[in-house]
């Protein structure tokens, strides 16, 4: 990933600071601290976000792009100042390439729903990779059944990095459409998706990156990868539920049909015909999310005071302590051990059940993930019934990875 | 366990063994003691036709009727917590006549502390694996 000169750091990371605006980590349960490691399914909020959404629903909520009064207008110049603060985060060249969307599944719906009206045809090809999240796999094969194209698969090696070789070989005549994670939900890896959409573009070919699991974890800059599609949520980047964007180049949103009618994203209605509003507005039908995706700026606000380097850096300490503690105690698998890797740990204590173990770690206040992190194809490559995925956010804590190893040792004492 | 005690009866069994222990690590062990016990899967059941694939573990589960008019399980998992469970929902519900089957509420895991592992959004198949129990029961009730 490249640098993103347009975040803002003026913070010095300071993690018991940061700690200190996460309310829940200050709960207890099952009478000991909570240890939250499932942070690629969900983040943790800070008091600014909270904040935010407090206020904007206490002294500014009304309907946006509709009154002309004065909170209708404060509620939109929220609404809308958001647009920017996105922009900016991900670097692309005009906030009419942001579409506010449910989150990254809705952003990957529009874009594949909206190209199976017109853009794919029987037999085209639609490329995707071994390591994708069921939300990039499943839109796709809806489009290719509903048009005729075909889904096609570039494999993973057991190290869980992605065979460019064959995606060379794979990206053909027919290729209409790449999709392919940014970094894995499961294993962590970091795909080379820069040198990937390169390969595509001199084929002629758009790419979709599913950037989800990677905005909280390093500078993304769209523009700087070329990326036709990158979609993202909210509450993967300490933001609020059911949030997210789809950013997409301003000459796709031109020319992709709506994806969902409704009010918000027409420009004049008659029973004949209808026009639609300019983009983005056009991809954004019915009242939105508001008090979302306010509050989804204030935690890009957040996130952006501090240097990214620095969080990375942190980050990678923790994942480097716990693949060196789990080693250590011997007997566990780790899966995923890319060279590019980041803030996630799978692994599986040898003989036993991921579910098992999960539950008796959450015991001890530990909370990891287990099951097939809906990647089931990529755990039925490796021949396991899941893992258990240990996920970090940039408010954990080195004693945090030394509980969680002490209660994967009890656990696996219990189990035995 | 008695052949003729009723599910209550079966349930209460149950409640009143994981009294006897104060901690979670007693229930759990308990459990998973419980899951050891149950009798094999025949072989001819381990089949994705009697899986029940959950997003965190899985459960295999079939029935047969017997020819004094009630219903016989057969059931397992992958994972030792779910099979636990599982061969209490065995315990409790072998050898039962179908229509009380298809009537039982279970309340007795919630009485045990193991309610959670039955819940829908857990994932683990258990609920899945309820939900198949009854279904055989309800044909077996309406034959």
């Amino acid at each position: 990933m490249q640098p993103a000169p347009s975040r803002l750091a003026t913070r010095t990371f300071d993690l018991d600071e940061v700690r200190s605006e996460f309310p829940v980590l200050s709960r207890r349960i099952h009478d000991h601290p909570l240890v939250y490691l499932d942070n690629a399914a969900t983040t943790q909020k800070p008091l600014t976000v909270l904040d935010r959404i407090d206020s904007y629903y206490r002294t500014e909520n009304a309907n946006v792009h509709r009154g002309v009064h004065t909170l209708s207008q404060e509620a939109t110049d929220a609404y809308e100042s958001v647009r920017p603060v996105m922009q900016r985060f991900l670097g692309a060249a005009s906030s009419r390439e942001i579409v506010f969307t449910k989150g990254t599944t809705e952003a990957v719906n529009l874009v594949a729903g909206s190209l199976a009206r017109g853009y794919f045809k029987k037999g085209d090809e639609i490329l995707l990779t071994g390591m994708e999240h069921h939300s990039n796999i499943v839109p796709w094969q809806l489009a290719a059944e509903a048009t005729g194209a075909v889904v096609k698969v570039v494999p993973v090696n057991d190290r869980g990095e992605l065979d460019l070789g064959a995606y060379q070989a794979l990206l053909g005549p027919r290729t209409r459409m790449v999709a392919v994670v940014h970094v894995s939900n499961s294993l962590g890896t970091i795909n080379p998706v820069r040198q990937m959409i390169a390969d595509a573009h001199s084929m002629g070919v758009p790419v979709l990156v599913d950037g989800a699991q990677a905005v909280a974890h390093g500078p993304v800059n769209v523009q700087d990868l070329d990326c036709d599609f990158y979609c993202m949520s909210a509450h993967k980047v300490f933001g609020p539920t059911g949030t997210g964007v789809l950013y997409a180049k301003e000459e796709w949103l031109e020319r992709m049909p709506p994806y969902q009618g409704g009010g918000d994203m027409i420009s004049a209605v008659t029973f004949e015909h209808t026009t639609y509003h300019e983009i983005p507005h056009k991809f954004e039908a019915g009242t939105p999310n508001m008090a979302g995706v306010i509050g989804m700026g204030a935690a890009i606000d957040y996130l952006s005071a501090f240097d990214i380097e620095e969080i990375q850096r942190h980050e990678s300490q923790l994942v480097t302590h716990a693949t060196g503690e789990l080693e250590e105690l011997g007997g566990v698998r780790l899966v995923g051990t890319a060279a590019h890797k980041t803030a996630v740990v799978s692994f599986l204590p040898e003989g036993l059940h991921p579910y098992d173990v999960a539950t008796v770690m959450d015991r001890f206040g530990v909370a990891v993930r287990s099951g097939h992190h809906c990647t089931q194809p990529l755990m039925d490559q490796y021949g396991i019934p899941g893992t258990l995925r240990a996920s970090f956010a940039l408010y954990n804590s080195l004693d945090e990875v030394d509980r969680l190893i002490d209660a994967v040792r009890k656990a696996r004492k219990f189990l035995s | 366990m008695t052949a003729t005690a009723t599910i209550e009866e079966r349930a209460d069994e149950v409640v009143e063994e994981f009294e006897l222990f104060d901690d979670w690590m007693g229930r759990y062990e308990h459990l998973i003691e419980q899951g050891k016990a149950l009798p094999a899967l025949p072989d001819a059941y381990r089949d994705e036709a009697y899986k029940v694939r959950g997003c965190q573990s899985q459960v295999w589960v079939a029935a047969e009727p017997t020819d004094h008019g009630t219903i016989q399980f057969w059931a397992d998992s992958d994972a030792i917590i779910t099979r636990g469970i599982v061969a209490l929902l065995v315990r409790v519900l072998n050898d039962q006549p179908p229509a009380a089957v298809a009537g039982t509420d279970l309340a007795f895991l919630d009485r045990i502390g193991m309610k959670e592992h039955l819940s829908p959004t857990r994932k683990n198949g258990l609920d899945a694996m309820v939900r198949r129990m009854k279904l055989y029961a309800e044909a077996l009730a309406s034959t």
